[in-house]
């Protein structure tokens, strides 16, 4: 489902090369769980772009789906984002201007889907907030904002769900209701999920974390308590 | 502390700053301008007037009073001036002018400008040689394709054309376009033939005196006997009063339409402003946090804005000052003097304090919430009581606000009643525009049409977005549609007024000046040329030397009395009939009767109301050498836009039959061509009879208006294209927002063709709606004007709102896509890094 291979991103600050990503290399099958930890400024948060295609690597490459993110220009990544990518934010990222259910409504409005009312109804159901969808952003809490951009991330089928801190803006309860919701919605649709996240409990429900430091990869552990420790720079 | 809380944010504080540097550039220029058009007539006096005093008069004068005005001066000249048909055989062309026939060295301060400059020198010559010497107007050479070296025939007189005449000493090259003028020698006048009895001539003396001569001393010691013997006079100083109060009223104008630019911008910088505080309100509350009071606070963002404010003025005024360059090419022929351009320290000076002080006071209004912003915001986030209270300081801003725009336009006007009259006009504008503004907000919100494709849905949507600048673009660009809109409006208005009354069958043509024994043979032409004779009225000249029995000096003597002496200096065309006509209305009274052998005449009822006269006061008119004493016997309300013979009095019949008198005939001419063919018969047969065609009229009109029109146009430019700077800064502020959606959007799958739509959309939503409230408030604001003051009816033309609409909504679009291209360069990954 997402291969990364040989994964390098440098800048260019002051006159100097700054290595964010050094020589990344994992590969995940569908259905997988998989968290990314490690203390700010590792490099997680980057990582997790270049696998979702929202930015290019310096060198070593992304295929998602069997497809070279690459190789492609910006509207052919933002098309495989439509079509096979979900995202949920730690601050949710909802458009203000429109209700939930508008919201859900706009990744399949993008691709121009027939019934996107229908299927984002569906959705906001699902994540218990069928009664809300004419409410803005603004009239909701932070944990029902979450389970909104929970459902749109869902809206699409996505094959893949990249999750940025999805917790880090709510409360211990919230946190478990949303966690546990992203966990079964994945399980149901077959989604790989790919995490960030600085919750050591949230990464251990996954079945495979990597830690990250300094934009090198120090650890990666399997949940079947299979660790293979650092350097790490080959697919598994 | 205030300087270096802006590091980060200079660029964009000075961003918005410039919404006022066009408002003061316009303030600049035109008060530079107004100072250097001063300092200009000033040192260019004379040439105003090209003597030093000019006596003029319009009946026949005694003959010691002639001698004695021909023993004045050092060097005098003498002029006669009428209007007459001129004709240009080489083309055929014909058309009615100005005729001077002049005698002497005049001008004698300043030059005629001329093609070639010799042709003066010849025309000097002329005089005493008695040859068929001819100098042409510029605007009546161009008119007929005609060329030094070709003959123009004045009257019985074929004249050559020296001389083409770009500019007469003190006269404004406007002046031409309305009538253009052909100068004759004086003594070549009578064979013209073109002065007749009744004809209406005007003469005038210009005398050049010995240096040093005390002139005005000189008239206060004539003025009685020229008072008496009817004749006004000109000196330099009174002309360059004249000229100067007449400039400083105009320039007074142009400043007021160039503030209105002005606070365009402030609202600009308050909007601005308002969003800039926004983004800073978690800094203020780290500062409270940390010890720092409201007021330091506060102080801390004003010391910014004022800081920006004094930029933005100081760049304007420097604009300003480049502007004023240009300016007298821009009112080009309205000028009478040679403007010599330098920078007026003062007019800096001033705009710098104006821009400094109106864009603090815009900015107090956001930057009053500074002083409440809580400490807690900084634990929490959504904590909002701080701002959202009223605050009572508000309305003491507004109040300074107010006072400020009333002391501005009354430094302008020195006229309270105009002064609140700007301001109210001002706040209508503002408050009809803000309505539209919300009502659209409102109407989008209520009717949001849920079934349009999502592209449509989420530009809609940003109409009413939180922090949109939806009001502000809407005033600002709106106001400078509305200038831009009324302005066309108001030209066509008028236009159309004049080619109204060419309508149906009304006369389009007016003859004049027929003698009682040509009256027969135009008549005779008319039919040659199948023209009808629409209306035949006789004319007869008087004066009016007593009213209720006192005379004009008696008058003049008794304040008390309140009648203007005009009344006793003009010369009444008056006709005689017992009806009223077709562009009359009975007011009072009744209409001209005999009544036992007294004439009870009729007068104009709003020129009655100026001589302070009512039915029943005797009037005595001298009758070309015969009293004849009448009584007022009705007034009438008169329209004299149409195309009549419309006289402010009329006698009854049956007692000026035995008058001098002459003849008007009014016809109608199918077309130009029937005009021109008729027009070079009548000049050829009866050279003292004049046409005016109300084609002529129209064109004159019509050009006079461009004129007019440029001017206020190119102020109205410097609203325009404030509102588009205001759109650009506006923008540039929301683009952090933008970017945010539009990051989004694009993480989410959306195309960068789809972004482009969505911005483009909005934007042209937000130019067409500015356009037409503009436009919707220009078609009120004229309507109003052809209703109440020009009792005209109102059809406005379209065509060139439709221009105007489609010129500010397209230039909304690029300025808004070429601010906003950044977002759509961004890479989606800004939407993790903004999570910090």
């Amino acid at each position: 489902m997402l291969r990364v291979e040989h994964l390098t991103k440098t800048y260019q600050s002051g006159g100097r090369t700054l290595t964010v990503l050094d020589n990344v290399t994992f590969e995940l099958q569908a259905g997988d769980t998989f968290a990314i930890v490690g203390p700010s400024g590792s490099g997680k948060t980057t990582l997790l772009g270049l696998c979702a295609g929202l930015d290019r690597a310096s060198s070593g490459s992304v295929s998602l789906n069997n497809i070279r993110l690459d190789t492609l220009g910006e509207d052919e990544r933002a098309a495989v984002r439509n079509q096979h990518v979900g995202f949920i934010f730690q601050n949710f990222q909802l458009l203000p201007t429109l209700t939930a259910l508008e919201n859900v409504m706009v990744p399949l409005e993008l691709r121009g889907a027939k019934g996107a009312g229908r299927t984002a109804k569906e959705l906001l159901d699902r994540v218990g907030l069928g009664q809300r969808g004419h409410h803005y952003p603004t009239q909701l809490s932070g944990g029902e904002q979450q389970r909104v951009s929970l459902a749109r991330a869902f809206a699409n089928r996505p094959k893949i769900l990249f999750a940025d801190e999805p917790t880090g803006n709510l409360d211990a309860d919230t946190s478990e209701t949303v966690v546990n919701l992203i966990f079964d919605l994945n399980r149901e649709a077959g989604t790989t999920l790919v995490l960030v996240t600085h919750d050591a409990e949230l990464a251990a429900r996954t079945n495979r974390t990597i830690r990250i430091r300094g934009g090198a990869v120090v650890a990666d552990t399997m949940s079947a308590a299979t660790s293979i420790t650092a350097p790490c720079q080959h697919p598994l | 502390m205030a300087w270096r809380d802006s590091r980060r944010s200079r660029q964009r504080l000075f961003l918005f700053m410039s919404s006022i540097v066009l408002g003061i550039a316009a303030l600049v220029g035109i008060n530079s301008f107004g100072d250097n058009l001063a300092r200009s007539i000033d040192e260019q006096a004379r040439e105003l007037l090209g003597a030093d005093l000019t006596l003029s008069w319009g009946k026949t004068i005694d003959r010691p009073t002639s001698q004695f005005l021909q023993t004045m001066g050092r060097a005098r000249s003498y002029e006669a001036s009428f209007a007459s048909m001129t004709f240009f055989p080489k083309m055929g062309g014909v058309r009615l002018a100005q005729i001077k026939a002049i005698d002497g060295g005049f001008p004698y301060y300043g030059n005629w400008e001329m093609q070639p400059a010799l042709a003066v020198n010849t025309f000097r010559q002329a005089q005493k040689t008695n040859r068929r010497i001819a100098l042409v107007d510029d605007a009546l050479l161009v008119q007929f394709g005609a060329a030094v070296g070709d003959s123009v025939k004045v009257g019985a007189i074929n004249f050559l054309i020296a001389g083409r005449v770009l500019k007469t000493p003190g006269q404004a090259a406007i002046a031409t376009t309305v009538a253009p003028t052909v100068f004759i020698p004086a003594k070549l006048l009578p064979k013209t033939g073109l002065v007749q009895p009744g004809s209406r001539v005007n003469y005038k003396y210009y005398y050049q005196f010995a240096v040093n001569t005390d002139v005005d001393a000189l008239v206060k010691r004539i003025d009685p006997r020229l008072d008496k013997a009817g004749i006004t006079h000109d000196t330099v100083a009174r002309r360059k009063e004249q000229t100067g109060r007449a400039f400083d009223d105009l320039t007074k104008f142009l400043n007021l339409v160039a503030f209105v630019a002005l606070l365009l911008g402030c609202v600009g910088v308050a909007s601005a402003v308002h969003l800039y505080v926004r983004e800073k309100v978690s800094a203020v509350a780290v500062l409270r946090c940390l010890g720092a009071s409201g007021r330091q606070a506060f102080l801390i963002y004003l010391i910014q804005t004022a800081g920006m404010g004094l930029m933005g003025a100081v760049l304007g005024a420097l604009l300003g000052s480049v502007v004023q360059l240009y300016l007298p090419q821009v009112f080009g022929s309205f000028l009478p003097v040679t403007v010599s351009t330098a920078i007026s320290w003062q007019a800096v000076g001033q705009g710098v304090a104006t821009g400094l002080f109106i864009a603090v006071l815009f900015a107090l209004l956001p930057l009053l919430v500074i002083r409440n912003v809580s400490p807690l915001r900084t634990l929490r986030s959504g904590y909002e009581e701080d701002t959202s209270q009223r605050d009572t300081l508000r309305w003491v801003v507004y109040a300074l606000i107010v006072l400020f725009i009333v002391g501005f336009a009354y430094w302008q006007t020195k006229n309270w009643k105009l002064a609140v009259g700007f301001t109210g006009g001002l706040a209508l504008a503002f408050g009809v525009l803000t309505g539209m503004g919300r009502l659209l907000m409102v109407l989008v919100r209520r009717f949001f049409p849920v079934s349009w494709s999502f592209v449509w849905r989420q530009s809609l949507a940003s109409l009413y977005r939180p922090q949109n600048q939806t009001l502000t673009l809407i005033i600002s660009i709106g106001l400078g549609a509305f200038l831009m809109a009324t302005l066309y409006l108001t030209q066509n208005l008028l236009l159309g007024r004049v080619a109204f009354s060419a309508s149906g069958n009304q006369p389009n043509m007016v003859l004049f000046d027929i003698q009682n024994e040509q009256q027969a043979g135009v008549k005779a032409l008319l039919a040659k040329h199948n023209l009808p004779t629409l209306q035949e009225v006789p004319v007869v000249t008087m004066r009016l030397t007593e009213i209720n029995g006192h005379t004009a000096e008696a008058i003049k003597k008794d304040t008390a009395l309140h009648i203007p002496q005009s009344a006793f200096s003009r010369e009444f065309r008056v006709t005689y009939r017992d009806s009223l006509i077709g562009s009359e209305k009975l007011a009072a009274g009744k209409a001209p009767h005999l009544d036992n052998g007294m004439p009870y005449i009729s007068l104009d009822k709003d020129y009655l109301a100026r001589l302070k006269l009512k039915l029943g006061d005797t009037l005595l008119f001298d009758v070309q050498g015969a009293p004849m004493q009448t009584i007022v016997g009705g007034m009438r309300t008169v329209d004299w836009q149409r195309v009549q013979s419309n006289f402010l009095v009329v006698f009854p019949a049956g007692v000026l039959e035995q008058a001098p008198q002459f003849r008007v005939l009014m016809t109608r001419v199918p077309d130009t061509k029937v005009s021109a063919t008729f027009q070079r018969d009548l000049v050829v047969k009866f050279p003292n009879v004049s046409a005016i065609d109300l084609g002529l009229v129209l064109k004159t009109v019509d050009e006079l208006l461009d004129k007019v029109s440029f001017v206020i146009r190119f102020m109205a430019l410097f609203s325009i294209i404030t509102g588009l700077l205001v759109l650009a800064s506006s923008v540039v502020i929301s683009r952090y927002q933008r970017m945010q959606e539009s990051v989004l959007l694009r993480t989410l799958g959306a195309s960068r063709r789809q972004i482009l739509q969505i911005n483009a959309i909005e934007y042209l939503l937000l130019g067409a709606l500015a356009a037409l409230s503009g436009i919707v408030l220009a078609l009120g604001g004229t309507w109003a004007l052809a209703r109440f003051v020009f009792e005209a009816p109102f059809s406005p033309d379209f065509t060139p709102l439709l221009i105007v609409a489609g010129t500010v909504t397209a230039l909304t679009i690029v300025i808004g896509l070429f601010n906003s291209r950044a977002v759509l360069t961004r890479p989606p990954l800004e939407v993790l890094r903004a999570e910090g």
